[in-house]
Formats: C-alpha cells, sequence, structure tokens
C-alpha cells in the first residue's frame, strides 16, 4: 500500500475476503478449492489466491492435505491471547542473547497479563555475577520501560490502570503525565525508564510486533543508570539502537512490520 | 589494525553453516543451506556428498559477504560434523561411488546381527569403546564394499577412499588431503580407543581393507591448508558435532557435562586422561585432542525420544499447535496427576538397552487432563537425563556438579527446572546457543594461537540462564521411584514371533 488514501471508503480487498470467510463457513464439508472460491466471487484465480495466501499467513484460513480451504484455527480463538507466550520465548530467544551479548546487560521480554508486565524471557547480564532468572515474575505497567512500550500500543490496558504505586521519588503516579509520556513513546517507536522503579537502575525497550503491526510483547534491557545513561540521563542511543534492531529483528521473524 | 575472525563450517543432518565469530566469541555473521535427505528404502537415510560440498562453497561466499571481510581476516577454519555419515569415493575423480550412508540409517541390521555372533565380536567393545551397532560407520563401509560391484577390488587397489563428513570436506578443501580427527574416528568402530590409531584386527574383523582409511590426527591442530573456497586459510580443527559442542561450552575439567536438547538427546561427560569403561550401557568416546597432548575422553549417553515426543503430542495427538505451547498446556496443571510417559518408541537406549520394549502412559484415571499428559512429557524427558546421569556417575565415579544445556528445548522454561529439580544440580544455559558451530571454531582459533589456552576459552562462556533446584528430596525420590516403576511396564513389551 505505497500510497495513501485520502477519501476513507470501503476496501474492495478486505470485503473480499469477509465474503470469502463467509463461503468457506457455510459451504457443505466446510472446504473448498480455489477455483471454486474464484467462481463463486466471479473473481480471477489469481486475486482470489492472493487474498486467500494473505488469510491463510495471519491464521484465518488453513489448506489440507489436498489443498482444500478451510477456516483456519485464529478465528476460532479471536477471543484469546493470540501469541502463546512460550512461543514468543520460542521465537525471541536467538534474538535475545545476542542483544544481551552486544549490550552487556540483562535482557528481559514482556506481555500484558492482569494489568502487570508478565516476565516471559529473561538472558542474564553477561558477567557471570550471581543472578536470578526472574521468567514469570510479574512488574509494573507504568515504572518500567517493558510496561510503557505494552501500555503505549493496547489502550485497553492503559484504560484499566487503576492507582499508580510510587516506588520512587521518580515514578511517574499521575495518569495524565503518563499518558504524555506513553504519546512520546508511540513517535519515537522505543521507551525508558530511569530510576522509576528502583533508584540507580534504568531500563530501555522496543516493541516486538506480529501480522500488520499488531504488539506482542516488548523486549528491553536494564541495568545501573550509569551504564544506560549519559551524565545529562540520556539513555545511551548506542543502547537504544540495540534495543530497536532486536526487537525489530523478532518483528521481521513474527511477520510483522519493524 | 584489521579485525581478524575464526569461521566454523558445521556441517549437519539437514544443513551445512558457515559462521563467522570475532575474538570474543560472538557470532558475526551465518549463512545456512538445507541439503535433499534421500529415503530411497524404508530405514535407509542418504545425503548427496557432492551437493553438500556445493554448499560448502555457497555458504562460505554468503557468510563472508554477509560478514563484510576477506579471506586475509580469516585466522583458522574449524570443522564440525554430523558424526558416524559415511561417504566412499574415488581418490582419482573425487566422485564419490554412492551416495553418504546418514548416521540414522538402519540398513545394516542383518549384517550386524550377522556380525556379533561371529569369532573376534567380543573384543569390539574393549578396544573401540563402543557396542556392535547399526549406528556407528564400519558396517556402512561394509555394507557399500559388498553391495557396489566391483568396489571391493578398487579398494585393495588403494583407488578408493573412506570419510566421514569432515574427512569429506578436508579433502575437497585441501585438495586431496585424506585426514580425520580422533573423535571422528572414534565413532567408526575401527579405532583402538588407547592408542588412537587403526586396530588392525577391527578392520580384519569388518573386512575393511587399511588402504581407505584416512589419517587420524588430533582434534585441535592445524590439519592441512585449503586450497579451495578459503584459499590459504588454515585447518586447524575437525570435531564431532557433540564433542564440539562440549568444547564450546567449555567442559574442559573431568566431571563437566553438557546436554544437548534436541529430537534427542545427547549428553557427554569429561572423564579427563583415560578411557571410562561402561558397565551401564554408556558409549566410551574421546572428548577431543590438542595437537602434542594426551587424548581427553568422555561418556556419552544418548536418549532416542525428547523433543520428538513434544512433536508427537503436537502432530500425532493434535493436543497443541505448536512446540513451545506444551509449557503452555504443562502449566495449566501443578503437578503430573499421577500420569508417567515412557517414550520407549523404538525400544529404549541408554542405559537400558531394551530393544523389545514400547511406549506406555501409566497412572490414567479419570482425574488426568490433557495439562497432566503434557506434564508428563516435559517430565519424561526430566527423567530421561536423571537416569544416563546415575549411569555416568557410577561409571566415571564423578558426581555430576553442574550440568550445561543447549538446543531447542532450552527455551522450555518448566523443562529446565524439571531437569534441575531432578538432577539436583543447577542447569545452566550459556550466552551463545550455537554451541557446535562455536566449539568448532574455538578449537581452531586455539590451535593457531587467535586465543592463547583453555582459560581464555573459559573466559568467553557468559551464564545466560540458570535454573536452581527446588523441588523437596522425598518428592524427588517418591517421583524417580514411580518413573522407574513405569520404565518397568514397557519391557517385554514385544515378544519373539513364531512361537
Amino acid at each position: 500500500m505505497g500510497k495513501s488514501v485520502c477519501m476513507p471508503g470501503p476496501v474492495q480487498s478486505i470485503e473480499r475476503a469477509a465474503a470469502m470467510l463467509r463461503l468457506l463457513a457455510t459451504s457443505p464439508g466446510r472446504r473448498l478449492g480455489i477455483v471454486e472460491i474464484a467462481r463463486s466471487l466471479d473473481l480471477a484465480k489469481g486475486t482470489a489466491h492472493g487474498i486467500m495466501r494473505t488469510l491463510q499467513r495471519v491464521g484465518f484460513v488453513a489448506q489440507d492435505a489436498d489443498g482444500k480451504y478451510l477456516l483456519g484455527d485464529a478465528l476460532l480463538h479471536l477471543g484469546t491471547s493470540h501469541l502463546d507466550v512460550n512461543e514468543l520465548r520460542s521465537r525471541a530467544i536467538n534474538w535475545a542473547d545476542p542483544l544481551a551479548a552486544r549490550s552487556g546487560e540483562a535482557v528481559r521480554i514482556g506481555t500484558v497479563a492482569d494489568g502487570r508486565v508478565l516476565v516471559v524471557h529473561h538472558v542474564f547480564r553477561p558477567d557471570d555475577t550471581p543472578q536470578r532468572l526472574d521468567t514469570g515474575a510479574l512488574l509494573p505497567l507504568h515504572a518500567t520501560a517493558l510496561g510503557k512500550v505494552l501500555l503505549a500500543y493496547d489502550s485497553s490496558a492503559f484504560a484499566s490502570l487503576r492507582a499508580l504505586d510510587a516506588f520512587t521519588r521518580r515514578t511517574v503516579v499521575s495518569t495524565r503525565d503518563l499518558a504524555l509520556s506513553l504519546r512520546a513513546v508511540r513517535a519515537a517507536g522505543w521507551a525508558s525508564e530511569i530510576g522509576e522503579l528502583t533508584p540507580g537502575e534504568a531500563s530501555i525497550a522496543a516493541p516486538i510486533r506480529d501480522y500488520g503491526g499488531l504488539v506482542v510483547g516488548a523486549m528491553g534491557v536494564s541495568g545501573a543508570i550509569e551504564r544506560l545513561c549519559s551524565a545529562s540521563l540520556r539513555p545511551d542511543p548506542r543502547l537504544v539502537g540495540y534495543v530497536r534492531d532486536a526487537a525489530n529483528a523478532i518483528s521481521r521473524d513474527l511477520g510483522g512490520r519493524s | 589494525m584489521t579485525e581478524r575472525y575464526v569461521i566454523a563450517i558445521d556441517q549437519g543432518t539437514t544443513s551445512t553453516r558457515c559462521i563467522v565469530f570475532d575474538r570474543r566469541g560472538r557470532l558475526h555473521a551465518v549463512a545456512q543451506q538445507e541439503h535433499h535427505q534421500h529415503y530411497p528404502r524404508p530405514g535407509w537415510v542418504e545425503h548427496d556428498a557432492m551437493e553438500i560440498w556445493h554448499h560448502v562453497r555457497k555458504t562460505a561466499a554468503a557468510a563472508l559477504q554477509s560478514a563484510g571481510i576477506t579471506l586475509d581476516q580469516v585466522a583458522a577454519l574449524g570443522i564440525t560434523n554430523q558424526r558416524e555419515t559415511t561417504v566412499l569415493w574415488d581418490r582419482h575423480t573425487g566422485r564419490p561411488v554412492a551416495r553418504a550412508i546418514v548416521w540414522q540409517d538402519t540398513r545394516t541390521d542383518s549384517l550386524v546381527t550377522a556380525l556379533a555372533s561371529a569369532p573376534g565380536a567380543d573384543r569390539i567393545p574393549g578396544r573401540s569403546g563402543l557396542p556392535l551397532a547399526t549406528y556407528f560407520s564400519a558396517p556402512r563401509i561394509r555394507w557399500l564394499l559388498d553391495h557396489t560391484p566391483g568396489l571391493r577390488a578398487r579398494a585393495l587397489a588403494g583407488d578408493i577412499l573412506f570419510g566421514t563428513m569432515e574427512t569429506w570436506l578436508i579433502w575437497n578443501l585441501t585438495g586431496g588431503l585424506h585426514v580425520t580427527d580422533v573423535t571422528n574416528a572414534s565413532r567408526t568402530l575401527l579405532m583402538d580407543l588407547r592408542s588412537l590409531s587403526w586396530d588392525p584386527d577391527l578392520s580384519a574383523f569388518f573386512g575393511i581393507p587399511a588402504e581407505m582409511l584416512p589419517e587420524i590426527r588430533p582434534s585441535v591442530g592445524v590439519l592441512g591448508t585449503c586450497t579451495e573456497v578459503f584459499e590459504g586459510v588454515p585447518i586447524a580443527a575437525a570435531l564431532g558435532d557433540q564433542q564440539a559442542a562440549l568444547f564450546g561450552q567449555t567442559c574442559f575439567t573431568p566431571g563437566e557435562a553438557k546436554c544437548t536438547y534436541g529430537t534427542g538427546s545427547f549428553l557427554l561427560l569429561n572423564t579427563g586422561l583415560s578411557p571410562v569403561a561402561s558397565t551401564h550401557g554408556l558409549l566410551s568416546t574421546v572428548a577431543y585432542q590438542l595437537s602434542g597432548q594426551a587424548p581427553v575422553y568422555a561418556l556419552e549417553g544418548s536418549i532416542a525420544i525428547t523433543g520428538s515426543l513434544v512433536q508427537w503430542f503436537r502432530d500425532q495427538l493434535g493436543l497443541i499447535t505448536t512446540a513451545p505451547e506444551i509449557e503452555t498446556l504443562a502449566r495449566t496443571v501443578t503437578d503430573n496427576g499421577g500420569c508417567y510417559i515412557v517414550p520407549a518408541f523404538s525400544g529404549l537406549y541408554a542405559p537400558h538397552w531394551r530393544s523389545e520394549a514400547r511406549g506406555v502412559i501409566v497412572g490414567l484415571t479419570s482425574y488426568i487432563t490433557k495439562g497432566h499428559l503434557a506434564r508428563a512429557v516435559l517430565e519424561a524427558t526430566g527423567w530421561q537425563t536423571r537416569e544416563v546421569v546415575d549411569a555416568m556417575n557410577a561409571d566415571s565415579g564423578l558426581a555430576l556438579r553442574t550440568l550445561k544445556v543447549d538446543g531447542g528445548m532450552t527455551s522450555d522454561n518448566l523443562l529446565m527446572q524439571f531437569v534441575a529439580d531432578v538432577l539436583d544440580v543447577p542447569v545452566v544455559r550459556p550466552m551463545v546457543a550455537e554451541t557446535v558451530s562455536l566449539g568448532a571454531a574455538y578449537a581452531a582459533g586455539l590451535a593457531v594461537g587467535y586465543w592463547p589456552d583453555l582459560a581464555a576459552l573459559r573466559e568467553l562462556w557468559h551464564r545466560a540462564g540458570q535454573w536452581l533446584p527446588d523441588m523437596s528430596p522425598s518428592l524427588r525420590t517418591a517421583e524417580y521411584s514411580n518413573w522407574q516403576r513405569a520404565v518397568a511396564h514397557t519391557f517385554d513389551w514385544i515378544q519373539p514371533s513364531g512361537g
């Protein structure tokens, strides 16, 4: 979609996709070949094929052993979280390790769970000091870079935030201030937190995107402020670059735009 | 000063990879190419050795380009390979006489059964450290000699060469150097594990002309210089893939062990300067040998079914759609509900070696959900690891203190915690997941002085994650006892036919 459309109006390919899903749902045997689909909707086979392939990519349709199309699992599970957290870890692990190695800092990947950040993966800071794996731990959304990224792209998680606890003097406790900072996160494409959860500690995070740009998680580094930030308390641009590159690489791997 | 790098070629079962590592042991660039798997008959698995050689050329060019480096920046090349896969080729034309017979291939089944009752068969384990089995190279060489018209005469005339994959690649890279390393040679059934030389009695037993065999060299040391692909670069190391993973995990001290968790799993324990004869069904093998030094030995325990049990759960039962979802399903319950799955799909390997055993699910009640089954699937990998570790501790007299892990299943957090719980030792995951290629790079870099010594390599190893035991001793004991009773239920399932 190279050019922008000025007049909002029906998008033909989405209408066609919807018609195809209806067709599959109502056909006897619930499965159809591409020729039947194209004929039913009076489309060129190539056009029908292109749309079906896209629907297949996002999991809304599947293909059986004979090449016939049927409704996919993702349609049946539309209401539940569509990317399993353990699947996310398994897809991200080969990018999280190099991020820790390059940055020299601990890496965490998080998703939203019950109004908190659920840590789904944790890579130790590569200095062999004693560290404890905190996969499965819950962190506050408003006081971590991971959480700010997740809030920035999840309006319902933001809407259901209750009182913002103060962990340090620097914690953002006003919803209005938080909303302003989330706008900045969306503009920049990454988030940071400096001493807002633990005095002396900072974190930097970026979004992990699935098909269509849907944010399915956040990945970031955390560590001592003096290592992550400049003297004027600005996050080190080099580290920001590493974090965004790694998160983008996972997004590309998942099929999302980076 | 221009930065220099070490390159590893990882010639694996499904693909060939060329990986560029920097001085800090970090992966700088990688190129990969999958090759065809040929299944001409049930139980047969073959690779086209020429295709694999072409893939080395292609991935080498791609990796150098991706890294943005030139050959003068390459300090050394290390090779690691799928073990036991057998290639025979014509010394004059360089053409393989047949497709390579892959380690998974079981066509030598009846040949091995016949050889087992031949005079001299009882000497094999003592000399080679291995049991007589289809798994190793020698029966495959014999099979090719028996089934290719005129081949034996050509072999006796010195026209036919044998090699495992590293030998085939070195021969091509150097324009005709015919060498292997001690770790690969230790998987043929033809090498004396103590003298590290071809044993004439073993070659005679298998009917394999000595003229075919490559020269055995240390794993770490310059084997030759490339005249093809990496012109002028020294080939400074060769190691079988599991031994390379042990080296990449820097298990340089007796008692250190690693387990690679894949479709099957391979646990190797460094046992030091003398081979340990196993009385518990483990393999005795060479871990590595530095040039001019005594060899370091290892005990190896292989578990046939680990990740493939998760694949079975996904593909055959359809209870999950992707392998990582097994952890999600397992976490819907807090324990196994009294249910145990023993995946003896084609018998049990180490330490039981019961070919007549078949898999069981025991402890089923109306209470059991798919979540309990998912837990039992993951726990099966944990308990199988425990059985191999127990056997290793008993054979070696060394008590395992930490298990270093790698491979795809290490992303399963519940499993890694369970392994730590049942072994009662910390389980640690390294920062570089590519331990096989890293091991080959470390060995090659060490040989040319790119890294000064083993201690320097140790400093490059960093912990990326660690799971500490968190299970009460009484629960561990009770659960292990349940597992062992479940295993006993698998025995004697297949009964001799014709009765």
